[in-house]
């Protein structure tokens, strides 16, 4: 298929970008790019990582996101096992990770691998959908996911509930630091997705009321281990 | 003359003005947005400094922007993503249609693209005999009831949770229910199942990154990334003046696009997409094509004047605030986007003279322009609409007027004179107030003419 009218369009472009804007009086300051300064205006966080932990915390209960803090693998899965028996899970759907692999063992209930390819509508049918994850963010409370690092696209949105393994490590201050650690990474070789996660999916299109599981999970819980 | 666009604002506009039931549901709707936003705003160290930065960096992609519009598009492709330029709205559907055929595809769903509104792409899908459904919440209950999105950010603002579930059962006959959340729920239950079946999902973009090569998509409810996960082709629609320079750019930009927006610090969901399936991920589309769109942006980029609101990232802040869209409604302006960002861009996009009526919809108040997260000169340009709307076509009576009206100020004795002999007159023409032509009749509706002093002052002055 042709690619349309791209020389008409960027010839437009230059053609109307001969007459120069005002700049606007930040930019008239000698370097413009220096002076764009989010860390300095975005809500502060703390400078340590206790404080930071707090701080996710907080976010969480604030956004309605179920936070589990526990000390090593073994926990984890305990902690898992519990959250099975109270939300009653029949049947997972994971990927695998070192990680997230001894967590969801424990757990003793059927689990589908993305790595084995799910149908789409047997994915659906999961109780819950179990990842890994890139980064948690203190400031927003919110979870950075990538098609690689969390089982592709589909496993943190279809089904219902939707559990996040992290370790304390992966937590950082603030949007910056998660964008920053994001282009580290990955360096230039991207996945085609990424998502910054923040509480379970919501609406407030009737009457501006706030509702859970509008078309994404209506449950996330994010498991800490320390 | 008045255009006929013009004539039906202003029948629409009369009307919701005095529905107070209508006004009522609109403050409702909007005081908890109030409360959150300015919340979520005290958050920030400095808002303003953030504005500033946010402008800076949109001025810096504009006004470069063929520059970033080349590098974006080069990472996209190097990735496997498809790129359509579009000059127009024809382009763009046209494309979009003979993909759904060449895909062989029955089943599309959309989430919440703006973008799409503005080029009437529903329509032209569906006669080509595919099936359309919006996903976003607000926007499949105004779908239901075949009509526009009141509201670019909170499409279905306007109705009640009552007239929702009427909605629903009449359309899906769900049984009647006041709950919000079952409302929710029945519409999430229908929509998985387009979910599944979809041949291809058709999302918006809210940001370009150029230096990456990726769009960012911002929404709460998951439906895009339902969309951009489950069909096998995705298809995204993005106007080309949403390129940002960098990465990092977006720190800055998801949190003001939420907090301007709906009030929060950050929306539930805010995705990067960055090309199709890898061969190292286990699902997601086998195809992406990002249809890039121009519709009458390259001509609002020529006015350097006005050049700022392609700055505008759609947040929807100035409607909340603007007088006249809360008293008027989104309906009323018959226009993809609503609200002062609307009224200072539908004439770049769709014609001066049809829609500089717009220009006037307005108390210069200048709420909008305070609020703008990327400190776009709204009010402004609402003003300089109206001087080139004059300018591209004087009115002869208006001209004659203003012209006289200058002669006499500048010529005092006259005026004083023309004035104590128009005295005796005076209850005449407030007698003939209501047997005026329109317009006339209509400016002097609510305006008082005051008696004129028996003195004028600059008698009284001279004889001090």
């Amino acid at each position: 298929m042709n690619s349309g009218k791209q020389k008409e369009i960027l010839g437009r472009i230059r053609e109307a970008l001969k007459v120069s804007a005002p700049i606007p009086h930040i930019a008239r300051r000698q370097n413009a790019s220096q002076l764009v300064q989010p860390k300095a205006w975005l809500p502060a966080v703390p400078p340590d990582q206790a404080g930071q932990l707090a701080l996710f915390q907080k976010n969480c209960l604030q956004l309605k996101t179920e936070f589990c803090l526990v000390r090593g693998t073994e926990e984890a899965g305990r902690v898992a096992k519990e959250l099975r028996e109270k939300y009653g899970w029949s049947l997972a759907a994971s990927h695998h990770q070192i990680q997230l692999d001894a967590v969801v063992r424990t757990l003793g209930i059927e689990t589908l691998y993305m790595e084995d390819q799910p149908a789409q509508t047997a994915l659906e049918k999961c109780s819950v959908g179990i990842t890994a994850c890139d980064a948690l963010i203190a400031q927003t409370g919110s979870i950075l996911l990538t098609a690689r690092s969390a089982g592709g696209r589909a496993l943190s949105v279809l089904p219902p509930h939707h559990l996040v393994v992290a370790q304390i490590n992966q937590l950082v201050a603030d949007l910056p630091a998660a964008i920053d650690l994001f282009s580290a990474r990955y360096d230039g070789d991207y996945p085609s997705f990424a998502t910054f996660i923040t509480g379970p999916s919501r609406t407030g299109d009737i009457e501006r009321i706030l509702v859970l599981g509008a078309h994404g999970p209506r449950m996330l819980t994010v498991i800490l281990v320390q | 003359m008045l255009s006929s666009f013009a004539a039906k604002f202003n029948t629409r506009a009369t009307r919701l003005t005095a529905d107070l039931e209508h006004r009522a549901k609109i403050r409702s709707a909007l005081r908890s947005y109030e409360k959150a936003r300015d919340e979520k705003k005290a958050l920030f160290q400095d808002w303003e400094a953030a504005r500033d930065g946010a402008a800076t960096i949109k001025w810096e992609a504009v006004n470069h922007l063929d520059a970033y519009l080349g590098r974006f598009v080069e990472k996209l492709e190097a990735r496997g993503t498809k790129v359509f330029w579009a000059s127009n709205a024809q382009e763009a559907r046209d494309y979009i249609v003979a993909l759904a055929k060449e895909k062989g595809a029955h089943s599309i769903i959309k989430s919440k693209t703006m973008t799409s509104e503005e080029i009437h792409l529903n329509d032209s899908l569906r006669q080509a005999g595919y099936e359309v459904v919006e996903s976003d919440l607000g926007e499949f209950i105004v779908q239901l009831r075949e009509e526009a999105p009141y509201h670019l950010v909170f499409p279905a603002m306007h109705l009640t949770r009552t007239e929702i579930s009427d909605l629903f059962h009449e359309k899906l006959h769900s049984a009647p229910t006041d709950n919000p959340e079952q409302l929710t729920m029945i519409a999430r239950r229908e929509l998985r199942l387009k979910y599944l079946r979809a041949d291809i999902g058709i999302s918006g973009a809210n940001f370009g990154i150029a230096e990456t090569g990726m769009i960012s998509i911002t929404e709460n409810e998951g439906n895009a990334r339902l969309t951009t996960a489950l069909p096998r082709v995705h298809v995204a629609l993005m106007g080309i003046e949403k390129v940002i320079p960098k990465l990092s750019d977006l720190a800055l930009f998801l949190p003001m696009l939420a907090t301007a927006g709906t009030g929060q610090q950050i929306t539930c969901y805010n995705s990067l997409i960055g090309g199709p399936r890898q061969p190292d991920e286990p699902d997601g589309p086998a195809e992406f094509h990002l249809v890039l769109l121009d519709n009458g942006r390259t001509q609002l980029l020529a006015d350097a004047e006005q050049r700022d609101a392609l700055h505008c990232i759609r947040c929807g802040a100035c409607l909340n605030v603007c007088p006249i869209f809360r008293n008027v409604g989104g309906h009323t302006y018959a226009t993809t986007y609503q609200g002062p960002i609307g009224s200072v861009i539908t004439p770049h996009l769709r014609g001066l003279m049809d829609w500089k009526h717009l220009s006037y919809a307005s108390s210069l108040c200048g709420a909008c322009t305070e609020v703008c997260p990327v400190k776009i000169d709204l009010h402004h340009h609402l003003l300089h609409n109206r001087r080139n709307a004059v300018a591209r076509n004087p009115d002869k009576w208006e001209r004659f007027a203003f012209r006289a009206f200058a002669r006499l100020t500048a010529n005092p004795g006259l005026l004083d004179k023309l004035v104590r002999l128009s005295r005796p007159f005076l209850p005449l023409v407030r007698a003939a107030r209501q047997i005026m032509p329109p317009p006339i009749k209509g400016w002097l509706a609510s305006r008082e003419l005051p008696a004129i002093a028996l003195r004028s002052f600059r008698n009284y002055w001279k004889s001090r």
